[in-house]
């Protein structure tokens, strides 16, 4: 059993007492900076788990949210891997969907359009699996307006390396993290993988290479077998393990990564699915703190969060949530 | 929406849509075994509303690490009578989830998500519909009959299983449609074998123009390939592996054909409900379809 409030049947209206309440409450500052651009408030969503946000805006107005990352997309259009795509283990899931997608016409065409007009603040997800792709992203996105940050999401294998994740070692994370950001002009976040020994090491590369901010965490790499046929129970044979189960693990690389390198902007997320999982993110030292599969359990989980954080921070006479960035309070 | 509580037993307006799904509390009306299958009514009066036979609902299960909804077919709404405002599901209990939820007991509040998907296109002309439901594919079927019925088609009624105890409702489906054939692998109700096997006789008889069909994907791709072979259009409610059933993750994706091109389309947005003929059963990798291999690898 988690703690995701979707898991739990609403009380009684009669309790809303204590839930959130904007008119009763004192007001609480929730911008937060993000590597130069001002979010109005620090929960935003993890790329892949919230489409571009059309689908989720039948359920709440996604305007009020502090930014839609968008699924990543890639040069051309991908067809992905086949099914089995997704399989429930205790305390989150694995995915292999193989970065399904339009690709970055497709995108600028049909998607951007929707957010600009609705005026949500538009973070693009990169995708490529060599350092030209993500030059040619990059470029391809130098003029487009209505983008309010990039994430690089260099989580993925580079081909030009034999497979091996750009993230996973420190030159070709400086390359793939320069090539787009010495091509654009809004702040560019590297989206890193937990699967390495020191992710200071690759954070601190990102940075040199001209990241404004890192993304903490991707999916730790899994996989599952059936045990009566012996095969393994994802089409694409191994996955990204997401939800609750990996949030102790995304905790410890954003503390780490807030002790190495205190100024970087960092947008937490792993399993975040209540507002207290929220709170623990941003006392580990995230600036932002992105929701993702909780989105699958409950589409209102982001939401939620947000009006969670808003009511525990006002509850504790915290103005400014900024201001609980880092907070944790180590022994000695 | 400005509050994330929704007082018990009630529903949301949807950020003022009157269709798209809802996300809700919603109050069991009962639980009780139907055959072999167990039947959950819902008190749900806007999802009822705007349900359409073949699209499906989510449902939040408060059981050991799960953190993903369940997804189910509606069985059947109800506007009118003393249910009305209801909405029912019919499922099999076949882990922790299903389980979970045939534990629920009247009164007992769950988090709903529906309606979701696109369901069963309805013919513009009064034609007779054939209809094949395989094992709890029955239910949604049956939902769709009474809906083509009360439009005036005649409505022929397939449902297979392997076993009798697994097809659910013979009765309901004797009752409203013209005609109702059963078949199971081994013999235990109706014709021996499996559904396409009597397709043929019962098409010949109705004057069958068009098909519907839901159940196990191997199923469905002999359905749609016996009625592409007839010349007739087919309609099908597919079942994919969901993580969101809202369109968002990728996970539910179907092989489908268009414009000559192969396209993975999403099962619970652009589905469940699919085309028969466009879709790529040969590339459809459900657990389903292979665990059919293996049956027949193991002869
Ligand atoms: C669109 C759609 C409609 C469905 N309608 C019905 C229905 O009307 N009646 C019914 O009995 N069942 C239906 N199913 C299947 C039903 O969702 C699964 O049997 C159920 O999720 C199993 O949950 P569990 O916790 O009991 O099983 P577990 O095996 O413990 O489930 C573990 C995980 O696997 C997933 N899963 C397991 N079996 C299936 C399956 N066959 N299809 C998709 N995901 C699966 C679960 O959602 C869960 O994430 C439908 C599935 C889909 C996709
Ligand atoms: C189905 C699925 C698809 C994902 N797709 C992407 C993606 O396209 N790009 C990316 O950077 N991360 C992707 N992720 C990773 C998430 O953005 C996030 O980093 C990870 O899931 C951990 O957060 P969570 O536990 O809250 O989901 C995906 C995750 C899931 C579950
Ligand atoms: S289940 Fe997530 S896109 Fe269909």
């Amino acid at each position: 059993m988690t703690t995701s409030s979707a898991r739990t049947p609403a009380p009684p209206a009669a309790s809303t007492a204590s839930g959130p309440s904007a008119a009763a409450e004192p007001d609480v500052d929730l911008s937060v900076d993000l590597g130069g651009v001002t979010l109005a408030n620090p929960i935003v969503t993890a790329s892949g788990t919230f489409g571009s946000g059309r689908e989720i805006d039948q359920f709440f107005d996604v305007g009020r949210l502090g930014a839609v990352v968008a699924k990543s997309i890639t040069r051309e259009p991908r067809q992905g891997l086949p099914t089995p795509r997704m399989v429930e283990t205790s305390g989150g899931m694995l995915n292999a969907i193989g970065l399904q997608n339009s690709g970055i016409e497709a995108w600028l065409a049909e998607d951007l359009p929707w957010l600009r007009e609705r005026g949500i603040p538009a973070i693009v997800s990169l995708a490529g699996n060599t350092v030209d792709d993500f030059r040619v992203l990059a470029e391809r996105l130098r003029d487009v307006e209505g983008i309010l940050a990039v994430e690089a999401n260099i989580s993925c294998p580079n081909v030009e390396d034999r497979g091996m994740v750009f993230a996973c070692r420190t030159d070709p994370t400086r390359e793939a993290v320069r090539a787009v950001a010495g091509t654009l002009s809004v702040p560019v976040l590297a989206k890193l993988t937990p699967d390495v020994t020191d992710i200071t090491a690759i954070a601190a590369a990102a940075r040199e290479a001209g990241a404004s901010g890192v993304s903490l965490i991707n999916t730790l790499l899994g996989m599952a077998i059936d045990p009566e046929t012996g095969r393994p129970r994802l089409g694409g044979v191994t996955g990204g393990l997401s939800g609750p189960a990996i949030k102790p693990v995304a905790v410890r690389a954003v503390h780490q990564v807030h002790q190495a390198l205190p100024d970087l902007p960092i947008v937490g997320m792993g399993g975040v699915t209540t507002t207290t999982d929220v709170v623990e993110m941003i006392r580990a030292g995230a600036s932002a703190v992105a929701v993702g599969t909780a989105t699958f359990g409950n589409p209102m989980a982001t939401l939620e969060v947000l009006e969670g954080l808003r009511a525990w921070l006002a509850e504790r006479g915290i103005e400014r949530v900024a201001d609980l960035r880092g907070t944790v309070r180590l022994p000695g | 929406m400005s509050s994330n509580v929704t007082p018990r037993g009630s529903e949301p307006k949807a950020h003022g849509r009157e269709e798209g799904p809802l996300r809700a509390h919603c109050e069991v009306l009962g639980v009780k075994p139907s055959g072999s299958f167990w039947s959950l009514t819902l008190v749900a009066p806007a999802m009822a509303e705007r349900a359409r036979p073949g699209q499906f609902i989510t449902l939040a299960v408060d059981v050991g690490g799960a953190t993903l909804r369940r997804p189910f077919s509606i069985a059947s709404v109800s506007q009118q009578g003393p249910r009305a405002g209801t909405l029912e599901i019919v499922f099999s209990g076949v882990g922790q989830g299903t389980h979970w939820l045939a534990g629920r007991s009247k009164h007992d509040v769950l988090d709903v998500v529906g309606p979701l998907g696109r369901g069963f296109p309805l013919p513009n002309r009064q034609v007779p519909a054939l209809l094949v439901g395989g094992g709890y594919g029955a239910a949604p079927m049956l939902y769709l009959a009474r809906t083509l019925v009360a439009r005036g088609h005649r409505v022929d009624i397939v449902l297979g299983a392997r076993t009798a105890e697994q097809i659910w409702n013979t009765v309901e489906a004797k009752r409203v449609a013209s005609s109702a054939t059963f078949t199971t692998d081994d013999g235990s109700l109706g014709t021996p074998g499996r559904v396409t096997d009597v397709l043929d006789d019962v098409a010949a008889r109705a004057g069958t123009e068009v098909v519907y069909g839901c159940g196990p994907m191997p199923m469905l791709a002999g359905v749609s390939r016996w009625a592409a072979a007839m010349g007739l259009p087919s309609q099908m409610a597919v079942e994919e592996a969901m993580a969101c059933g809202t369109g968002v993750c990728m996970t539910c994706v179907v092989p489908v054909r268009r414009k000559g091109e192969r396209r993975n389309v999403r099962a619970c947005v652009e589905g469940p409900v699919l085309n028969g003929a466009r879709v790529d059963w040969d590339a459809v990798r459900s657990p389903a379809m292979a665990q059919r291999e293996l049956d027949e690898e193991a002869g």
